[in-house]
């Protein structure tokens, strides 16, 4: 059923806007993988056609995430929630394994990976366990919830994909963070801890020795190879250091094109960017992304209840998370951890589910303004 | 707070703390800008440098493989300078011309280089063409490399063994990871070119060994040589070993059987720590762990008297007359006699229309247990055979640990064969015959064992039936941290006969060697307790024993523990081809005792199981400098 809410009313300019930057960045995106492929282009499907693909799939997932009221969206959440561990499980038994991690379903020709849409299907089920729960003691704030993520987070951590682990942790504390902690101080101290943790990271990261790094990544990591990501981040940094104010232009990416870049359509999609558009294309990129948060911030303040402005916060750090861990990756100030940038690299998964998290905010916002029940 | 506020209330608190939020979300983007700015801008010309030059490389550090060394520190296993040959494939222009260049210049293999040029690889990475140049190859492609581009000579270290031959089985050998090996998930920290264990201990313990690569990247000038490090990862160094072996001991054991096949296999009985694990022939590991040309190789899988067959563990031979062990344990355990017993042995056993022989002609007349075990009668145990039936004796065979591996620490341990009417059905597909269980009784036939597995059994005999799994590692030497990490001993429990079944058993044993089979391991110094056993090799053997032809000849089994109360070391002896046990293999036991009394001569502490030398090796780990 379709709500009233959405018969006969237009976009007003806020929407506008909304849409206007998602498309925006979008655009970049596929014009850096269109870039970066170009060179490459055999007898198959061009990669930026299979990604204009996605996004359409993904528009498809915006809509259908918009036009459901999203108390009835969450209502599925525990149903969700179980699915996607079901699809974690049989990744792991029968998944197709690349780069030493086993994350993909194959279907067909194409590939699904479940720990994106995981994610996703996190935010709904903490918010409306939240909505839903009294939140009296830090039982029910924080055991609980950490409980009701932790089979998810298990899994995706057996893959094995650091990346998606982190955010799940993420999303997991700024939930908690919005919801409120007994003390304001340890509140704040935890907010603040998790937006500058993967600056802090590289603080403590750079103070163990190699040999404990190397335990570390192989226990999280076993696919970490101490020879190549030294190797691909220099690379990267090499990228986007040369693209300098103005950047080498389309297709004028050295690195990228000739190959010294790995990734350059996934992971590493941003090194394309700057390097071919230099600081000025990236200042625009980071205003965009920044533009994103803010308008997504703006829905989560003016939510009509609970349920809306929690199920919007989880959205904003899951993208603000994976846009600060994948620049702060490529830009050499993190350990390379496999975390895609948000509406610009390379993947069916990600791009569907995280349009069908912005679909979902725009939800949020369309029913601000019916009354109270 | 808002906890107890209304709905509305409590949302309004919760979409104020969304404002923190807002404040972080500007500090990150803001963080972000400035490192683009510093890399874009600040270091914008320096990286633009780079990425016009395209002349960054990356070079693999291999690591220093750990150490090994025997229970009392001395080295057994260390790592030599030796130079290897590099090239960057990025570097070079022509294959075919630089494949003659070297050939010309330093003699090198052309179909050698042209193979391994033509795998698959980064381009970008220096890639290890060929190891342990000669000083004067080394020289020679130095001085022209000029006009070598993209190829570059580097000293690194070669696996090297000071001992040579000695203990070759048990430490193995290293050796370029393999193609196949590096699609497997245990090696995927490993790249072409790596060096790993790829038998004995380097093998088991290679993950410690092994230690973790960094890597180096360079900007090179135009022939591909280093004009300056960009960034270094160093590389972890592999952890030590302390093997429980006693150098001293292995080396006799390997002089004792001197130009012999065969094995010798000492142990502590009480830890399942294995003094000495002896095999011959034996080969260099200096050599195999060098790279060998296809002929040097084929000469190695070719020998006849096969030296890459670690005897000790892999050589299954029939156990003869140790197994009559087994046997009187079973017996008595099954009440299929009494200690006291009698049967009459008139040199033979008729079954059906078969004469099974004992091996004294005239037989060993009216003999009880203690004396069929001492003087070895085969008739005595043809006959409590037949009344148990094979799987009975099976069980018991398979309770005191043989047909299966002894899980010592090494590569490709085989099980022996314990055979039953199940494992013939199986096996052959045909009935178990009552016959067989005659010739099992006396442990030929289908029976088979490892020297191994008989220390293992004989140790747990005169351990008063409390048996430890056999090991061979005592303590591994972390190199991150420098700590000693010694490992415990892996109990395994009691063999499944009464105390009073084994006290017998251990009876007769002491007389075998003072009054039985083996008088000649007698020794004036401590009290020594076996069994003989002289492996049958062929069922048909013309005219008397020396006129046979060696091949032919049956292999000397000899088992034992000293002091006979309360052993400190249990010691398996095989030679192959060397008759009767008692006369070829019984000495060398003997020796191998005398010597371990003579080297250790105190009682080992109650309170300490490790009370050999944990100092010593202690010691030695702090004093060594942490390279």
């Amino acid at each position: 059923m379709i709500d009233r809410v959405n018969e006969g009313r237009g976009l007003d300019s806020f929407e506008r806007m909304f849409l206007a930057v998602i498309v925006a960045i979008l655009s970049i995106g596929v014009l850096s993988i269109y870039s970066v492929t170009y060179a490459q282009q055999g007898g198959r499907v061009p990669l930026y056609a299979k990604q204009l693909i996605w996004i359409l799939m993904g528009g498809a997932a915006f809509v259908a995430m918009l036009v459901f009221d999203y108390h009835k969206i969450s209502r599925l959440s525990y149903l969700l929630y179980a699915i996607v561990l079901v699809l974690l499980v049989v990744v792991l038994v029968a998944g197709k394994t690349s780069r030493g991690a086993q994350r993909w379903i194959p279907i067909g020709p194409f590939a699904f990976q479940p720990s994106e849409f995981a994610k996703l299907v996190l935010i709904l089920v903490l918010a409306s366990y939240y909505a839903n729960a009294p939140r009296h003691g830090w039982l029910q704030r924080v055991v609980l919830p950490g409980l009701i993520m932790m089979p998810g987070l298990l899994l995706i951590l057996k893959q094995p994909d650091l990346g998606s682990g982190l955010s799940f942790l993420a999303i997991y504390a700024a939930m908690l963070l919005v919801v409120g902690m007994r003390s304001k101080a340890l509140g704040v101290l935890l907010l603040f801890s998790l937006m500058l943790f993967p600056f802090a990271w590289e603080a403590v990261w750079g103070s163990l020795h190699h040999y404990q790094r190397d335990r570390i990544m192989t226990f999280v990591d076993p696919a970490h190879d101490p020879g190549g990501k030294g190797y691909h981040g220099l690379q990267s940094r090499i990228a986007i250091g040369s693209g300098e104010l103005l950047g080498k232009g389309l297709y004028g990416g050295t690195q990228s094109q000739l190959k010294f870049l790995p990734e350059g359509h996934t992971d590493f999609v941003f090194a394309v960017f700057a390097e071919e558009w230099g600081f000025l294309g990236v200042l625009v990129l980071l205003a965009l992304f920044l533009g994103l948060m803010m308008l997504s911030l703006e829905i989560a303040m003016k939510a009509k209840d609970v349920l809306g402005a929690l199920l919007a916060a989880g959205v904003i750090a899951m993208i603000g998370f994976c846009v600060a861990v994948n620049i702060g990756m490529t830009a050499g100030m993190l350990p390379i951890v496999g975390i895609p940038l948000p509406l610009m690299s390379y993947g069916g998964s990600a791009t569907v589910s995280i349009m069908a998290a912005l679909g979902l905010l725009l939800n949020i916002k369309r029913r601000r303004l019916t009354l109270f029940y | 707070m808002s906890d107890f506020g209304t709905q509305h209330d409590e949302l309004r608190e919760l979409q104020r703390r969304l404002t923190i939020l807002k404040a972080g979300l500007f500090a990150v983007v803001l963080l972000l800008a400035l490192r683009l700015w510093h890399l874009q801008i600040r270091e914008g010309l320096y990286y633009r440098d780079l990425s016009e030059n395209n002349r960054t490389r990356s070079v693999i550090l291999e690591p220093a493989r750990g150490l090994i060394y025997d229970r009392h520190g001395v080295l057994l296993a260390n790592n030599v300078p030796s130079f290897n040959l590099y090239v960057t494939l990025e570097d070079v222009k022509d294959r075919g011309t630089l494949i003659k260049k070297l050939n010309t210049l330093a003699g090198l293999n052309e179909a050698i280089l042209r193979k391994k040029l033509s795998e698959r690889t980064d381009k970008l990475v220096q890639k290890k063409v060929k190891g342990g140049l000669t000083l004067r190859e080394a020289v020679l492609i130095e001085s022209h490399r000029l006009d070598l581009p993209g190829v570059i000579v580097r000293a690194e270290s070669q696996r090297n063994y000071p001992e040579g031959m000695t203990a070759a089985h048990l430490l193995g050998y290293v050796g370029e990871v393999s193609a196949d090996q590096l699609e497997r998930p245990e090696f995927d920290d490993l790249h072409q070119g790596s060096v790993i264990g790829q038998y004995g201990v380097e093998k088991t313990y290679d993950r410690f060994l092994r230690g973790r690569a960094g890597q180096k990247i360079i900007e090179t000038d135009a022939i591909g040589h280093e004009k300056q490090t960009v960034e270094v990862q160093k590389p972890a160094a592999g952890d030590d070993l302390y093997l429980t072996i006693d150098l001293r001991l292995q080396k006799l054991a390997e002089q004792l059987l001197g130009e012999e096949t065969g094995a010798i296999v000492a142990l502590d009985p009480t830890t399942g720590e294995v003094l000495a694990l002896a095999s011959r022939p034996a080969f260099d590991p200096n050599v195999l762990s060098r790279e060998l040309t296809p002929k040097q190789w084929e000469e190695i899988v070719q020998d006849e008297g096969h030296p890459l067959t670690d005897r000790s563990t892999q050589g299954q031979y029939p156990p003869g007359s140790t197994f009559k062990i087994v046997m009187a344990a079973a017996a008595l355990e099954t009440k299929t006699i009494e200690p006291s017993t009698k049967i009459r042995c008139a040199g033979g056993y008729q079954f059906g229309r078969r004469l099974y022989r004992d091996w004294k002609a005239g037989g060993h007349g009216l003999t009880d247990l203690t004396q069929a075990i001492v003087d070895s009668c085969d008739v005595y145990f043809y006959t409590v055979g037949q009344r148990m039936g094979i799987d009975t004796i099976a069980s018991y065979a398979a309770q005191f640990g043989l047909g299966r591996a002894t899980g010592i620490e090494l590569p490709s341990e085989l099980g022996g064969v314990v055979p039953s009417t199940a494992w013939k059905e199986k096996a052959r597909g045909e009935p178990w015959l009552p016959g067989e269980t005659i010739s099992a009784s006396i442990g030929q036939g289908y029976v088979t064992v490892t020297p191994i597995q008989m220390a293992h059994l004989i140790g747990a005999v005169g351990n008063h039936g409390v048996s430890y799994r056999p090991r061979l590692i005592r303590a591994v030497m972390e190199r991150a941290t420098g700590r000693l990490h010694e490992l415990p001993a892996v109990a395994q429990g009691r063999l499944p006969v009464k105390a009073e079944t084994l006290e017998i058993i251990r009876e007769a044993l002491a007389g075998v060697v003072t009054d039985g089979t083996a008088r000649r391991a007698k020794s004036t110094l401590v009290s020594i307790a076996g069994k003989t056993g002289t492996a049958q090799t062929a069922a048909f053997r013309p005219g008397p024993e020396e006129d046979i032809p060696k091949k032919l000849r049956d292999h000397a089994w000899f088992v034992s523990y000293a002091p006979a109360a309360a052993p400190r070391i249990a010691v398996a002896v095989l030679v192959e081809h060397m008759g009767h046990g008692g006369a070829a293999a019984a000495p060398l036991a003997k020796h191998m005792i005398e010597a371990f009394v003579k080297l250790t001569p105190q009682e080992p502490q109650l309170t300490d199981s490790d009370s050999l030398a944990p100092r010593s090796t202690m010691e030695l780990a702090m004093q060594r400098p942490h390279d």
